[in-house]
């Protein structure tokens, strides 16, 4: 299929429907509408499911109720949308439903602003909602990635039975760019579901459910959900290299629009002379730590420098990744004002 | 020797045969046995999905025989909603206390209600939190002692108790809501048909059903169950009149 150019939030909006998304469910925020308007048109006319929710609280739990009839449904929305959602991740999460989620960041906390930010990032890693439980977690750095790792999470949150949850910041939704969609939208096998909700009809009633009053079997299934995390953390690691080589002096930790602002300025140092190179994560749960570590440990690093437009919230990982194994060092903006190389 | 023996009372296929965990005098497992009877007559259980609620009520499931969902505490309406809108074929109803849908779940019931969403409310008033212990409830009466309103629920500090019924009989869109009782055999009957005919308009793609049900809670009111029957009659059914406040048969219903 020949390249098009779209904002951000329609390509993502195309993507799901190219990755067989029947239900999308919305309630309007600022920088991300535009899913929700595209959607609007574009659901009806294939005979698949669009609606507006009354509130986030009650979108998220939509998505909860479509969810449980196995079809592949998802919900766009921003930072403080997205708090309102956690109810319904939470339950999501403890009830093992695939569902995808988008976060558009803005600037926070509170109402904060409506420009770019990367400030949800431990909202989105760390639980965000109650409970033991963890979300797979993408971050696209262009218009591009975010059409592939959008059609990638619907896979994955039925690979794992799991929300998965992509996190752009404004920047990825607002901005125009040429992208391609592939002519047939191709994935893995995935296993037949067998908790789906379709009448009991020749089977015993099935139940969705996030309650276990029982403390053995709450138990249980909490360390059934850990067993998931950990399987995600030995399959689902993704991340890219820039000009890592074994002159570089410093290694940049940097995802989404960040990564690709550092990518520039790593050009322009290239022509001072400077050596910089950059690992950009693109799956910020599960986190690449080993991956961190082994170019971290590299003899010619001097400093492991995180880039973030957040107060060093993932340079947390990044910290935990490098066991003081370098020099750490944290440039960022936050509150909607995005660096310039 | 022919068998000349007629069953005329059994327990409907969609009710499993358990131990209840409710109180004594409950009404709960009444109203439990009104939807089964309901949904085994129309002939729809095999594609029927329940929501439960949080309260009294959350184990529902361990009760009515279908396929369910367990929504978060005032949920209920929009995973009712979520599922409807994936698989209009299938029938939806969710059961709510009034902690649960007059409270925290204002807001889903609204809004269901006035999108008209294809499903069946089940909705038990018994004018208290059962589940936590007896918590006073926006259903909770002008006076009465809850352990949250040790001397009365006082009015000037907490506003009066919310007729969710005519409440959302006020909306523009078609709907069908009546309130009904469940404290004696001839309001049970009664009660019955009402459930009834709310499953069969969902069934007939008709509209938004809502069926409030006046029910007993004899542990938290503190008191017998027959006690708690004479309570409802006297203090609930005054304050929260029975009947019909909105039908998809007749525009108007006053």
């Amino acid at each position: 299929m020949a390249k098009i150019l779209m904002k951000g939030n329609e390509a993502i909006a195309e993507a799901a429907v190219k990755a067989g998304a029947q239900g999308y469910f919305c309630y309007p925020i600022t920088p991300q509408s535009e899913v929700a308007e595209y959607m609007s048109r574009r659901m009806p006319e294939l005979g698949r499911v669009f609606l507006q929710g009354e509130s986030e609280v009650a979108v998220g739990n939509m998505l909860f109720g479509a969810a449980s009839t196995g079809l592949r449904v998802f919900t766009t929305s921003s930072s403080p949308g997205i708090s309102l959602m956690q109810e319904a991740i939470s339950y999501m999460a403890g009830a093992q439903l695939p569902a995808v989620i988008v976060n558009i960041m803005r600037g926070g906390p509170g109402l904060g602003g409506i420009l770019p930010a990367q400030s949800d990032y431990f909202q989105a890693v760390k639980g965000g909602g109650h409970g033991d439980y963890r979300l797979l977690v993408l971050a696209p750095s262009t218009v591009q990635e975010a059409v592939d790792l959008m059609m990638l999470s619907f896979h994955l949150a039925d690979k794992y039975r799991n929300p998965v949850m992509m996190i752009g910041d404004g920047m990825i939704g607002q901005m125009m760019e040429a992208v391609e969609f592939p002519d047939e939208y191709k994935e893995d096998p995935l296993p037949p579901k067998d908790w789906d909700l379709t009448g009991a009809k020749g089977r015993s009633p099935r139940v969705v459910k996030s309650l276990f009053l029982d403390p053995v079997k709450l138990e249980d299934n909490s360390w059934l959900l850990h067993e998931k995390y950990e399987r995600m953390k030995r399959e689902e690691v993704r991340y890219e290299l820039y000009k890592v080589s074994a002159k570089n002096k410093i290694l940049i930790i940097a995802y989404g629009t960040m990564a690709r602002i550092c990518q520039t300025a790593i050009d322009e140092l290239e022509q001072e002379g400077i050596s910089v190179g950059l690992f950009r994560p693109i799956s910020l749960f599960p986190f690449p730590e080993k991956e961190i570590k082994k170019e971290a440990s590299k003899k010619n690093i001097q400093t492991v420098l995180t880039v973030e437009m957040s107060t060093a919230q993932m340079m947390e990982d990044v910290e935990r990744a490098v066991l003081g194994a370098k020099p750490m060092a944290f440039f960022g903006h936050t509150g909607g004002i995005v660096p310039t190389p | 020797m022919a068998n000349h023996s007629n069953t005329i009372f059994s327990r409907p296929e969609a009710l499993y045969d358990t131990v209840t965990h409710y109180c004594p005098g409950c009404t709960h497992g009444v109203i439990h046995r009104l939807v089964a009877e309901s949904l085994d007559e129309l002939g729809v259980r095999e594609r029927t999905v329940g929501v439960a609620p949080v309260g009294c009520s959350v184990l529902a499931y361990n009760y009515i025989n279908c396929d369910f969902m367990e929504a978060a505490h005032g949920r209920a309406p929009a995973l009712a909603t979520g599922f409807k809108r994936m698989r209009p074929d299938m029938i939806v109803f969710t059961y709510q206390g009034d902690g649960d849908l007059a409270s925290i779940g204002m807001g889903e019931i609204v809004h269901a209600a006035n999108r008209g969403e294809k499903i069946t409310v089940i909705f038990v008033n018994n004018a208290i939190y059962g589940m936590t212990g007896g918590q006073m409830a926006p259903t909770t009466l002008a006076n009465q002692i809850t352990t949250t309103s040790p001397n009365g629920r006082n009015v000037t500090d907490t506003g009066y108790p919310i007729r969710i019924a005519e409440l959302l009989a006020t909306l523009q869109t078609p709907g069908y809501i009546e309130r009904v009782a469940v404290h004696t055999p001839q309001h049970i009957i009664h009660a019955k048909k009402v459930i009834r005919r709310a499953f069969k308009y969902q069934v007939e793609n008709r509209c938004f059903s809502l069926i409030e049900v006046l029910s007993t809670c004899p542990t938290n009111w503190g008191y017998t169950p027959g006690e708690a029957i004479k309570w409802l009659e006297d203090n609930m059914r005054p304050y929260f009149p029975l009947g019909c406040f909105k039908t998809p048969d007749v525009k108007e219903v006053r």
